[in-house]
C-alpha cells in the first residue's frame, strides 16, 4: 500500500528584544547562571508580569510577514504544569485568542512553489533550563538556570500542509529566513533561539481522514527536521504494515542515534488547565499600530529574490544566493548602484567575496571590502585596465588590507599591457624561440595556441591583455 | 489607644508626642495583650523604632513633609512582601521566607511616613473566614476571646480593635476585610478592584484580590486609602485613574442620596439582631435625607458557587510556585522530583488550602472547564451587570456585612461549607469588583459587634466613605472599645 505523510510544524522563535517578555531583565545569551533574573522571572511570591511592548510589535510584524490577520484583541493564558525550570508552575502563553490568525508562506522544493498555511502565531515566555551531572558541584543533582526564563517567544503553528521531509525542511528554512530577515529573531539554532516540534501522521493514499499523529519535540536544525521526519514516517509505515497501530504520543529525536524515542503517551500527557491570565489585561491593539507596522515591514526574501531576477536580470540561482541574507542583499545592491553590470558584480560577490568570507568564517556585515571598493574593481576589470586574473589577486589584497583597487594596482605595477607595439615585440621573441611549435601549429596543430598564450602571459607577468595577445598571436601565426 | 490619625498627627507635629514615644506605647500594648489576642505573626519592634526616629527627624526638619501617615504605627497583613522581613502568608511553606523586595502597598506606606509595627495573622493564603486556617498563630476576637476575629484578615482587624496599631492593611478577595471588620467592630474598606496595586501581595485569586485599610473611623480609613491607592506600573491590572482626596467629601452629608436595598440580601438564616441593626441604620440614614430604593441583584444566589470556582481556579495556579525548588519549605526524602513536590506541598499546605487547590484544579481540568470555569466566568459577567443596572437607580447599596456576628472558635472548622456562607453578603461585590465598606452599626445582646456594608459604584469610594462617615458621626458604636 502507498502511504501519504501529513505533517505540521510548530516553530518557536525567540524574539529579538533587549529585555524579557514580562520583566526588565536582559535576554543576552551566555551569562553566568541566574545572573539575569529578578523577582518577576524567578516567580517569587506576589510579583506580577508587565508585558514588553517591543515583543508585541515583533509578533505583529511576523503576522504581516505571513500575510495574516493581526487580532485587535488577544488574551494571555496560563498553561499549568510542574517542572523545575518553570518558576511559577505555569507558563504565560496565548491559547484561545492568539495575537495572529490565519496566514501562509510559500516554499520552494524541487523547483516547485508550494503554499503552506499557518494556523496561528501566539506569544509566550520561555522556561529556564536544567543543568545536570558532570562539571557541577554535585554530579547527581540537577541545577536550574533561570536566565532564559521569561524570554519572549513566538510560536508559529502551521497547517497540516507538509507532505515530505524536504518540504518540512524547506518550510523551517523559509520561516527562519523571514524571522532573521526582519530582525524578529536572531534565529540562532545552537543557542535555542529557533527550534521546532513536528506533528506527523501517515494515511493510505486517497484516504481523507488523518492518521493518528505523533509529535517530535525540540528539533533545532534544517537537517535534523528532514532526518527526524523521514525516520518517523518510515517508523509509522512499518508499524502499520506490521499490523500495529500508531499510539498518539510525544517522541524525542535523538540526532546521535538517528532515531525517535517515546517520551510520553497521550495517557501520560499533561492536562495544562489553560485559563485566561488574570494578571494581564487583554492585549488590545490600536488599528494605527497594526497599520504602521505593516507599512514599516521590509521586503521579504521571496519578494526580494523575484525583484533581483526582474530588476537586475540575474539568473534565479544568483538571485537566491544574494537574497538569502538581508545584509548580503543590501551589500549587493549598494555595489550595483555604483557599477551597473549586475551579473559581473554578482559573480564577484558570489565568487571571490563569499569564498573568502566562508574560508575565514566572517560575516558579510563585517564588510572587509566596501561596496565602493568592489564596484571600482569591477569597473577596472571591465574596462580592461587589469585582467580578470589580476583582478582576483587585487581583490584578495583589498580584502586583507582594506586598500582600494587602484592603489594596489598602481603600487604593484599591475596595469594590463594592451599596447600592441610592446606586446608585438614580446610575441616576436616567443615565436623565434619556439620555431618547432610554430611549424607544428602551422601544420594544423591549432591547440598549441594555448601554449603560445601561456608563454606570452608568462613573459608579461600576467599583465598582457589576453584579448590583444590572442589577436596578435593569431595574426602572426596565420599570417 | 483609641486616638485617630488626625489627633495623633496633630500631637506629633505640635511636639506634644514623638513618634518614638507613640510607637513605644503601641509596642508595649502589643506586649501587654498579644498573648491573649494573637494578632501578629511577626512584630518588627526594632525596625518600627528606627522608622519612628526617621519620622521624628522629618517632623523637625523644614525640608521634609511628614507624610499623611508620618510617624503613625501601622500593622500589615502578612501577605504583603516586606523587604528583609519574613513574610509567611500564615503558611508553613513560607514560614522562613524573607522577600528581597517591598510590595507596592508597603512602599507607599513607607513613603507616607508610616511606622510598620509588624506582620499580622490571617488564614493561610487568605483562604478562610475565621483566621483559624493560620498555620502560625491563633488570633482571637478582642470582644470575646472565645470567638474568632473573622477572616481572612483576622489579625489586621483584631490588632486595630485591640489597640495594637492605629490602623492596619488587609486584603479582601471575597470579604476578607469587611467580614473581620464587622466581627471586630471596626471599619474595613475593600476598594474598587485595581484601585490599589497588587504588586508584592501574595496572590490568592488574582482577579479578586484587593488591598484595603482597617481603622477605628471612616476618616482614618479614607486617609490610609489615599496613601496606598494609585496606578502602579508593576501591576498591569491596577487602574490608571486619578486618586481623589477621599477625606474632602466626608462631611457632605447624604441629602438626596439614593440607597438601594437589595431584596436578595435580607433572607432567611440572617441573625435577627443583625437584621434589626441594619434596618435601623438604614432608617437613620433616611432621617439624614437619604432616599431608600428597593432594588434587585437577581444573580446574587449564584455568587457563592461562582466565587468558589473562579477563586479556587486562580488559586490552584497561583500556588503552583510553592514547589520546594526555589524558596520556602523543601521536603526532600531523596525520592526524586515528584516525591519532593508531593512531600513539600503535603507538609507545607494546610487542609483548607489543599481543598481549594484540588477544587480549582478540578474546575480547570480538560472536560470540566466549560461546565465550571467558563460558566462561572459568564455568571460573573451577569453579576457585574446586576450592579451596573442597580446603580442606574441608586448611589450606594446597603446590606449586612455578614449574616451573623463573630462565631465561636472551632464552631465551623468541621464544616467548610457553613464557613463559606459567612461571606455570602460580601462575595457578589468582590465578583463585580466594586468598592464596599463595613462599619459598626450596633452590638448584639452578647456585646458582639454588628457590621453594616455599604457598596458603591465602580471607583466611587468617595460616596461610600461619605455615607459611612455620615452614619458614624450620628452614632457612637465606633467609640466603643473592647475590654481586654
Amino acid at each position: 500500500m502507498q502511504y501519504e505523510p501529513v505533517m505540521g510544524l510548530e516553530i518557536h522563535a525567540q524574539l529579538n528584544t533587549n529585555t524579557k517578555l514580562f520583566c526588565g531583565c536582559s535576554t543576552e545569551f551566555g551569562a553566568e547562571p541566574n545572573t539575569q533574573t529578578c523577582p518577576v522571572c524567578l516567580g517569587l511570591p506576589g510579583v506580577l508580569p508587565v508585558l514588553n511592548k517591543e515583543a508585541v510589535e515583533l509578533a505583529i510584524q511576523m503576522g504581516h510577514a505571513i500575510d495574516a490577520e493581526v487580532n485587535k484583541t488577544s488574551i494571555f493564558a496560563r498553561k499549568n504544569f510542574f517542572y523545575p525550570d518553570l518558576p511559577k508552575g505555569y507558563q504565560i502563553t496565548q491559547y484561545e485568542e492568539p495575537i495572529v490568525g490565519l496566514g501562509h508562506i510559500e516554499i520552494e522544493v524541487g523547483g516547485e512553489t508550494k503554499r503552506i498555511g499557518i494556523t496561528r502565531i501566539h506569544m509566550e515566555e520561555d522556561a529556564g533550563k536544567l543543568i545536570h551531572g558532570a562539571g557541577m558541584e554535585d554530579a547527581s543533582a540537577s541545577f536550574v538556570d533561570l536566565n532564559r526564563a521569561c524570554t519572549p517567544l513566538i510560536e508559529i503553528v502551521s497547517e497540516p500542509d507538509i507532505r515530505t521531509p524536504e518540504e518540512a525542511s524547506a518550510y523551517m528554512k523559509a520561516v527562519h529566513d523571514i524571522v532573521v530577515y526582519l530582525g524578529i529573531s536572531d534565529g540562532n539554532m545552537e543557542e535555542g533561539s529557533f527550534r521546532c516540534d513536528a506533528n506527523i501522521s501517515v494515511r493510505p493514499v486517497g484516504q481523507k481522514e488523518f492518521g493518528t499523529r505523533t509529535e517530535l519535540k525540540n528539533i533545532n536544525s534544517f537537517k535534523f527536521v528532514k532526518d527526524a521526519v523521514r525516520y518517523e514516517i518510515e517508523r509509522q509505515i512499518d508499524e502499520i504494515e506490521d499490523g500495529g497501530t500508531i499510539v498518539q504520543e510525544t517522541r524525542l529525536w535523538d540526532s546521535a542515534k538517528g532515531v525517535t524515542v517515546s517520551m510520553r503517551t497521550k495517557e501520560e500527557a499533561h492536562d495544562y488547565r489553560y485559563f485566561p491570565e488574570p494578571d494581564l489585561l487583554p492585549l488590545v491593539l490600536e488599528e494605527a499600530t497594526i497599520e504602521r507596522l505593516k507599512d514599516e515591514l521590509p521586503e521579504l526574501p521571496a519578494a526580494k529574490k523575484a525583484r533581483f531576477i526582474e530588476e537586475y536580470s540575474l539568473p534565479p540561482y544568483d538571485a537566491g544566493v544574494l537574497t538569502a541574507e538581508r545584509a548580503l542583499a543590501d551589500y549587493y545592491e549598494e555595489t550595483v548602484a555604483l557599477e551597473k553590470d549586475a551579473k559581473a558584480v554578482s559573480n564577484w560577490v558570489m565568487g571571490e567575496l563569499l569564498r573568502l568570507l566562508n574560508e575565514e568564517g566572517r560575516k558579510i556585515t563585517d564588510r572587509p571590502v566596501t561596496p565602493e571598493s568592489l564596484a571600482a574593481l569591477v569597473t577596472m576589470v571591465k574596462g580592461g585596465e587589469i585582467s580578470n586574473k589580476i583582478g582576483k589577486e587585487v581583490f584578495e589584497e583589498m580584502y586583507k588590507s582594506g586598500k582600494a583597487a587602484a592603489e594596489i594596482v598602481k603600487a604593484r605595477g599591475l596595469t594590463q599591457i594592451s599596447d600592441t607595439g610592446e606586446l608585438e615585440g614580446i610575441i616576436d621573441g616567443i615565436l623565434a624561440a619556439n620555431s618547432d611549435e610554430v611549424e607544428r601549429f602551422r601544420g594544423g596543430e591549432t591547440k598549441l595556441m594555448g601554449f603560445f598564450v601561456g608563454q606570452a602571459m608568462k613573459a608579461t607577468k600576467g599583465q598582457g591583455n589576453p584579448k590583444v595577445l590572442n589577436q596578435l598571436l593569431r595574426d602572426k601565426l596565420n599570417g | 489607644m483609641t486616638e485617630t490619625i488626625k489627633e495623633l498627627l496633630h500631637k506629633l507635629s505640635s511636639g506634644a508626642l514623638t513618634s518614638v514615644e507613640l510607637t513605644s506605647n503601641y509596642l508595649d500594648r502589643i506586649k501587654e495583650v498579644e498573648e491573649r489576642v494573637g494578632a501578629f505573626i511577626t512584630v518588627t519592634g526594632e525596625e518600627a523604632i528606627n522608622s519612628a526616629l526617621v519620622a521624628d527627624a522629618n517632623v523637625n526638619s523644614p525640608d521634609d513633609e511628614p507624610g499623611p501617615l508620618g510617624g503613625i504605627p501601622v500593622g500589615v497583613k502578612d501577605i504583603f512582601c516586606t523587604d528583609g522581613v519574613r513574610t509567611t502568608c500564615a503558611s508553613k511553606i513560607l514560614e522562613n521566607f524573607i522577600p528581597p523586595y517591598d510590595s507596592t502597598v508597603v512602599t507607599k506606606l513607607k513613603e507616607a511616613g508610616a511606622v510598620i509595627v509588624g506582620k499580622l495573622n490571617m488564614d493561610e493564603f487568605a483562604m478562610g473566614s475565621s483566621s483559624e486556617n493560620s498555620a502560625l498563630a491563633d488570633t482571637r476576637n478582642p470582644w470575646d476571646l472565645e470567638r474568632v476575629p473573622g477572616g481572612s484578615s483576622g489579625g489586621s482587624a483584631a490588632a486595630v480593635a485591640a489597640g495594637e496599631c492605629v490602623v492596619s492593611i488587609g486584603t479582601d478577595t471575597g470579604g476578607s476585610i469587611r467580614q473581620p471588620a464587622a466581627c471586630c467592630g471596626i471599619v474595613g474598606l475593600k476598594p474598587t478592584y485595581g484601585r490599589v496595586s497588587r504588586f508584592g501581595m501574595m496572590a490568592f485569586a488574582s482577579s479578586l484580590d484587593q488591598a484595603g485599610p482597617f481603622a477605628r473611623t471612616v476618616e482614618d480609613a479614607a486617609i490610609v486609602l489615599g496613601a496606598i491607592a494609585g496606578h502602579d506600573e508593576k501591576d498591569s491590572t491596577s487602574l490608571d485613574e486619578p486618586v481623589p482626596d477621599f477625606t474632602a467629601t466626608l462631611n457632605d452629608g447624604v441629602e438626596g442620596l439614593r440607597i438601594g436595598i437589595p431584596k436578595e440580601f435580607f433572607i432567611e438564616g440572617i441573625d435577627p439582631e443583625v437584621e434589626a441593626a441594619v434596618r435601623a441604620a438604614i432608617d437613620l440614614l433616611k432621617s439624614k435625607g437619604a432616599v431608600v430604593v428597593d432594588i434587585s441583584l437577581p444573580h446574587t444566589h449564584y455568587s457563592v458557587s461562582t466565587y468558589y470556582i473562579v477563586a479556587t481556579a486562580e488559586a490552584s495556579s497561583n500556588l503552583a510556585r510553592y514547589d520546594g525548588v526555589k524558596y520556602g519549605l523543601r521536603v526532600d526524602n531523596g525520592g526524586g522530583l515528584m516525591d519532593m513536590y508531593r512531600d513539600t506541598r503535603e507538609a507545607g499546605f494546610g487542609a483548607e488550602v489543599k481543598r481549594r487547590i484540588m477544587l480549582g484544579t478540578y474546575v480547570l481540568s480538560s472536560g470540566y472547564y466549560d461546565a465550571y470555569y467558563r460558566k462561572a466566568s459568564q455568571v460573573r459577567t451577569l453579576i457585574k451587570r446586576d450592579f451596573a443596572e442597580a446603580y442606574k437607580v441608586c448611589d450606594v447599596i446597603i446590606t449586612p456585612t455578614a449574616p451573623t456576628p463573630a462565631f465561636k472558635i472551632g464552631e465551623k472548622t468541621a464544616e467548610p461549607l457553613t464557613m463559606y456562607l459567612s461571606d455570602i453578603f460580601t462575595l457578589s461585590s468582590s465578583l463585580a469588583g466594586v468598592p464596599a465598606i463595613s462599619i459598626p452599626c450596633g452590638f448584639t445582646k452578647e456585646n458582639l459587634p454588628i457590621g453594616l456594608q455599604i457598596i458603591g459604584h465602580h471607583l466611587d469610594e468617595a460616596t461610600v466613605l461619605r455615607t459611612a462617615h455620615t452614619y458614624e458621626q450620628a452614632t457612637e458604636w465606633h467609640t466603643r472599645v473592647a475590654e481586654l
